[in-house]
């Protein structure tokens, strides 16, 4: 008899998202979805209309006064602790009660029977405030000696006055690197259903509900047991969600409580956009040494960061800018150092790469500046400077390189995307043209995987095997769109050897799996996944020793194969199977749980081993600039990257074609712009431009790295993918300077800060050629 | 005639009447909320993010046509004698997955979800019109759609596909269409109708007329087309509009009438509705037009509101002004014509009399010794607003340039010629060393803000250097200068 051995829905196989049938009918239920409870209220933040200054009082005589107004939640209301520091630092207060500290900064919560009223009330209160003086960016905070928000890192190896004395090259420059808003489609939203004794419902878009759960039960002072927070699936998170839910959850929380109704908030995408962090701005000075060859012999970095009025995630993100300030290459002496400034902002926070893009555009940076300065190809100076064998594989955190591959990546794209010939093309248009000129570049990025809070890189999973044979699968990861659910479902899937269709993914739920990690780090797949494997591993491991000895043959006489379990002689459906196995009293039920191993950080002495492994990847990207507006398309882009053996190649694609655009996004179109007054300008997509379909690049290749393997013994020798693609963008601010170059016959780098707005680019075309 | 206090439309399959709303309701807010159709979402509630996507069909000239709209800014009264069509409608010839949904499937094109509702409908409106469409042309059908996962490789990947593998003759809506277009007749009875409580009424005229005599009535009226604009007034900025009087669907307002000389639009014509004539006949602003907002935008807005609203940064005035447009404006039933450039007065003054409306635009077209261009600056390509725009015409007799007619949007408080730059030109040839003299007296015409779009030196600069743009191009400048706009010429072609 010859039968299919193929499951469907195995790992390693492009299987749809486990919700795309959902989606494009329109029967996907986010949190604004669900069907509310009679009597629901709707709660709406009251914002400050100030950067800096000391509150007097509020009046809320006009508030209460307004249709539908059940009444207004302030920081008196607030049962338990008035903090929400997701750092543990106290300085991220629910509502403030004494300093505002930055334009838009929620103040109170008016709740009232519907949103619509609550966010007309919301407007109403009369805030007295006396005005202190505001710094808006890092540079600003430096010169009124503003603090750090939380202790600066230092990571040091070799000695940078060794490399930097007999050198026979040094540039010292500057970057300013802007921040951005997540533009997650669906915004921030918590929907509370208050329930007895202490307990209380949070269904919300978060990515860390875990985390979520502890603050609500820190504010309502409870504990964590009486709150269960659930996620089915967020409309988009990029880091967003990770901490910023967790004022919505408390405030829907504590409404819930305080009225004993369901309390729904949803803030309007201009409330979202000002009162929730974004990534962080950079402002990066660099001090290079380096040889005739472009060999870099020193790195001096100082990285100060917006971090806005608390810390926020500002701490791990400042460090990662710093684990990163070295991407692909090599220092033989390196200092850098990390100023995280406290300003009138909102508090910056998680973003796709945390900190990691950049740190890495700076080493770009560095790498465009001496190949302008010598005269050679960025390649050139590139490849003369990644990490190698021979003491040329220690990071300035003094973790060995043990994984290398960015060489044959960028050796193989270098050949697929044709790029010598392509620039040599570029150089000889820009030769003959002079209002639209070209630029192209090609370059990697090197990213670390793990948590650098050591204590995060754990997971768990719960699956239940019914009686049906049916299989029910949970674990401590959220979806977002990533496509987590579908690989872990593979994961199980392959497991036990059934099609992916039987497996039902459930929600989140903290009820089911605790104390999980927020799904971040590009983790998602690396951790939940093996502990969803563990899990299956236990319900095997118990259904097989009982099937030794209800048929009594040996274990390796026990093959689950395409929905069956063959047992000696026996070929039995999986359904028969677990259904005696249920008759014969076997547990079906198992908690999976995993730690990462191998890892450790101290980060005192800026020591250790704080990656697991490295993912690698490279793009090669052409524009076309027009150099009369400063207005560009890119022409072509062609990516190589390494995601390990896949679990999943089409969600891997889907993820690095994403990150590619929206590190575009990040370094084109997108920019914040806040007024003298310390209001953010751009908080909606009229006016913050995020890329269009018509701002891809009109030819692009995406190809998965298909010969790698995760040589650590990673989730079916898989790599994490969520972030590190993100920085293959910077291949097309590169490509944009040096349209810009051109103008000036190459002689200078034009040190593009970004985003590289169209005005960016024109007037530094206008700078180079009054220059030149 | 009596008047109807209700509205009646066709909502997917069933006739919703109601009476029970206010004039600043949205449709989004009706699906969501009171029909629980949740597949429509809220990104943005300013019709930039395109998720709340949904197509309305309306019958003109006998004959029903779906146009993609956002729910978020469209208010539920202008909904009246309409078939609103939700994803949740959609359907296969099965029953099962309608083919633009299951290639969106087939190709991973959903990645969170949350936008593909408004992209499954924004991809279907393209497909009924244009089944198989170049990928420049999904780009355009997308311009009104964010998605922030998939950076739209797979989506794009997905409607090509469709367009191969489907064809729009067995669609379920091509099968309803008869059904639907008697029903939609059958409540066609072209009474006015008023709805919603004193504070906050919508009022739709029966005909011209009834807008005329409505107005009189109520100078104060907020007069609601498009509603691209004042959609926002009410979702951004919470503002009461009562009463408010809809005219998008006056077809005496609609009609578009191309002569030898000009052609005349009705203040109800939206940019979309324009497009065929201005194809035909001022093919020059094909590439200009294509980068008005998105596509969603153009299918509601009129260019007579985005005349009237009086933006300093409305896209359609520097053009209008430049080609020597005017405006019919009328009050009762008096009428006077004066120049678009004369009804800017100041930032948000208006040469508009209460009581008075703006009824037709009639634009010149370009003689033949006239050069026309019209250019766009923006920080996104598309739909995004202008940091410039600028209309240009000159006329040159004998080498001369006898005539210049150049006006800027988004470069002072409202749109206005460069009449310096102007006098520098005419009665001198047209070459590289007379525009350059002129482009450098821009700064006596204006004195451009900085804000969040471009500071006051990118604007002046851009705006000289499109100047020098103007004169490359119709002086047989650089081959590869059409470059970046070649994608847009594609389309428009």
């Amino acid at each position: 008899m010859t039968r299919h051995t193929k499951i469907h829905g195995a790992a390693h196989t492009d299987v749809q998202h486990d919700s795309a049938i959902k989606h494009v009918t329109g029967r996907a239920d986010y949190c604004d979805d669900i069907s509310e409870p009679v009597g629901t209220l709707h709660a709406y933040l009251g914002v400050s209309k100030i950067a800096h200054g000391k509150i007097n009082s509020i009046d809320y005589a006009k508030v209460h006064a307004a249709p539908g107004v059940v009444g207004v939640l302030t920081a008196d209301d607030i049962p338990g602790i008035n903090d929400i520091s997701p750092t543990h630092l106290d300085d991220e207060p629910v509502f403030p009660t004494e300093t505002i500290e930055f334009w838009g900064q929620p103040l109170f919560a008016v709740v009232a029977k519907t949103r619509d009223q609550a966010r007309r009330a919301a407007e109403l209160a009369t805030v007295d405030v006396d005005p202190l003086p505001h710094a808006l960016d890092p540079i600003a905070a430096q010169e009124a000696d503003y603090p750090f928000v939380t202790a600066p890192l230092k990571l040091e190896r070799g000695d940078i006055s060794d490399g930097q004395k007999d050198a026979e090259h040094r540039i010292q420059g500057r970057m300013s690197i802007g921040g951005q808003d997540h533009m997650y489609l669906e915004g921030h939203i918590a929907f509370a259903l208050p329930g007895e004794d202490d307990d209380v419902i949070v269904h919300s878009s978060t990515q860390h509900p875990s985390e979520a759960q502890h603050m609500v039960a820190r504010v309502l002072g409870v504990p964590s047991h009486a709150v269960t927070l659930n996620v089915r699936r967020m409309g988009g998170g990029f880091g967003g969600k990770e901490t910023q839910m967790n004022l919505f959850c408390a405030v829907a929380a504590m409404a819930a409580k305080k009225w004993n109704r369901a309390v729904k908030i949803r803030p309007d995408r201009d409330q979202d956009m000002m009162a929730t962090g974004k990534r962080h701005d950079f402002v990066a000075d660099y001090d290079v040494t380096f040889d005739g060859d472009g060999k870099i012999q020193a790195v001096d970095g100082v990285f100060a960061a917006r971090c806005g009025f608390s810390a926020d995630l500002s701490g791990p993100v400042t460090d990662r800018a710093l684990f990163h300030a070295d991407n692909a290459y090599y220092y033989p002496n390196v200092r850098l150092v990390s100023r995280p400034m406290k300003t009138n902002t909102v508090s910056n926070t998680a973003f796709r790469g945390f900190g990691g893009p950049q740190g890495v555009i700076i080493a770009e940076r560095m790498m465009e500046e001496i190949a302008y300065k010598l005269g050679k190809d960025t390649l050139e100076i590139r490849k003369a400077n990644f990490y190698g064998e021979d003491g040329r594989d220690v990071t300035p955190y003094h973790q060995k390189v043990e994984d290398n591959i960015i060489g044959r990546v960028v050796e193989e794209l270098e050949k697929t995307a044709d790029y010598q010939a392509r620039r040599e093309d570029v150089l000889a248009f820009n030769a003959k043209n002079s209002v639209i000129r070209k630029g192209i570049a090609l370059t990697p990025v090197k990213f670390g995987i793990s948590f650098t809070a050591t204590w995060y890189n754990q997971a768990g999973a719960l699956v239940h095997v019914y009686n049906d044979g049916s299989i029910h699968l949970n674990h401590g990861g959220t979806e977002m769109g990533q496509g987590l659910n579908t690989k872990i479902a593979q994961v199980v899937a392959e497991g036990f050897q059934v099609d992916i269709d039987r497996i039902k993914i459930t929600k989140t739920t903290t009820e089911k799996v605790p104390n999980t990690s927020a799904t971040a780090a590009s983790s998602g797949t690396d951790l939940n996944g093996m502990a969803a494997m563990d899990a299956v591993r236990q319900i095997k491991e118990r259904l097989i020793k009982f099937a030794t000895q209800n048929w009594n043959v040996g274990e390796d006489k026990v093959i689950f194969e395409n929905n069956r379990v063959l047992v000696g002689s026996e070929d039995l459906s999986f359904d028969d199977f677990i259904s005696q196995a249920y008759m014969a009293r076997v547990q079906l039920s198992a908690a999976g749980f995993y730690k990462t191993p191998k890892i450790h950080w101290d980060r005192a002495a800026g020591t250790g081993r704080p990656f697991y492994y490295f993912s690698y990847g490279a793009a090669c990207s052409e524009v076309s600039v027009d150099t009369l507006t400063g207005e560009y398309q890119i022409e072509r882009t062609d990516i190589l990257h390494d995601v390990g053996k896949s679990l999943n190649p089409a969600i891997d694609k889907g993820q690095v074609e994403g990150a590619f655009i929206q590190g575009m996004g990040w370094l084109t179109t997108e920019e914040l712009w806040w007024d003298d007054a310390g209001q953010l300008r751009t908080h909606a997509p009229s006016t913050y431009k995020i890329p269009l379909a018509s701002d891809r690049p009109k030819i692009f290749n995406v190809d998965l790295a298909s010969w790698s393997e995760n040589h650590e013994p990673t989730i079916k020798r898989s790599k994490a993918v969520g972030e590190p693609p993100f920085m293959l963008g910077i291949s097309v601010l590169e490509a944009l300077s040096m349209a810009v170059a051109s103008v000036a016959d190459y002689q200078n780098c034009p040190c593009l800060d970004s985003p590289a707005t169209p005005e960016r680019v024109l007037m530094a075309v206008e700078a180079l050629r009054q220059g030149g | 005639m009596t008047t109807r206090n209700e509205i009646q439309f066709l909502l997917n399959d069933t006739l919703v009447t109601t009476g029970e709303l206010g004039a600043t309701d949205t449709v989004l807010d009706f699906l969501r909320i009171d029909q629980r159709l949740t597949g429509s979402k809220e990104g943005c509630a300013e019709g930039d993010c395109g998720a709340c996507t949904v197509l309305v069909g309306r019958l003109v000239d006998g004959g029903l046509e779906y146009k993609s709209v956002n729910a978020c800014i469209r208010f539920l009264a202008s909904l009246d004698g309409c078939h609103v069509v939700t994803v949740e409608h959609l359907k296969g010839a099965d029953g099962g997955l309608h083919p633009v949904q299951q290639a969106m499937v087939d190709f991973h094109g959903s990645q969170c979800g949350f936008c593909t509702p408004g992209i499954i409908m924004s991809l279907y409106a393209l497909w009924m019109e244009n089944p198989s469409p170049t990928v420049q042309q999904v780009e355009t059908a997308l311009q009104g759609n964010l998605c922030r996962c998939t950076g739209y490789e797979p989506i794009i990947r997905a409607a090509m596909a469709l367009g191969r593998d489907n064809s729009p003759a067995q669609d379920f809506l091509q099968a309803e269409r008869k059904n639907i277009e008697n029903q939609l007749s059958e409540l066609s009875d072209g009474r006015r109708v008023v709805v919603g409580p004193e504070d906050n009424r919508a009022i739709l005229p029966a005909n011209l007329d009834d807008l005329a005599k409505l107005l009189e009535e109520h100078p104060d009226a907020t007069i609601v087309s498009g509603a691209t604009d004042v959609g926002l007034w009410v979702t951004k900025f919470l503002q009461p509009i009562s009463p408010a009087i809809f005219v998008a669907d006056l077809d005496e307002l609609k009609k578009v009438e191309v002569s030898d000389s000009h052609i005349n639009i009705g203040a109800a014509v939206t940019y979309t509705e324009f497009e065929e004539a201005m194809n035909a006949n001022l093919p020059q602003l094909g590439e200009y037009w294509n980068r008005i907002a998105g596509w969603q935008v153009r299918n509601m807005g009129t260019i007579g509101g985005n005349v009237a609203n009086g933006s300093p940064i409305g896209d359609a005035p520097p053009v209008l002004i430049a080609l020597g447009a005017q405006v019919t404006l009328r009050k009762g039933s008096n009428r006077r014509v004066i120049d678009v450039e004369d009804y800017f007065i100041d930032y948000g003054k208006q040469d508009q009399l209460p009581g008075e409306f703006v009824e037709q635009i009639r634009i010149p077209l370009p003689a033949k010794t006239e050069v026309f261009s019209a250019y766009k600056i923006s920080k996104r390509r598309d739909e995004d607003i202008s940091s410039v725009a600028v209309g240009i015409l000159v006329s040159i007799a004998d080498g001369v340039i006898d005539k210049a007619r150049i006006a800027y949007g988004g470069m002072a408080g409202t749109p206005k010629r460069a009449t310096t730059v102007e006098s520098e030109l005419v009665g001198k040839a047209f070459t590289a060393d007379v525009v350059e003299a002129a482009a450098g007296q821009l700064g006596k015409d204006f004195s451009p803000l900085s804000d969040w779009r471009a500071s006051a030196d990118y604007r002046l600069l851009s705006a000289q250097n499109l100047l020098r743009r103007f004169h490359l191009e119709n002086t047989g400048g650089p081959d590869e200068l059409s470059r970046l706009s070649q994608v847009q010429q594609e389309i428009s072609a």
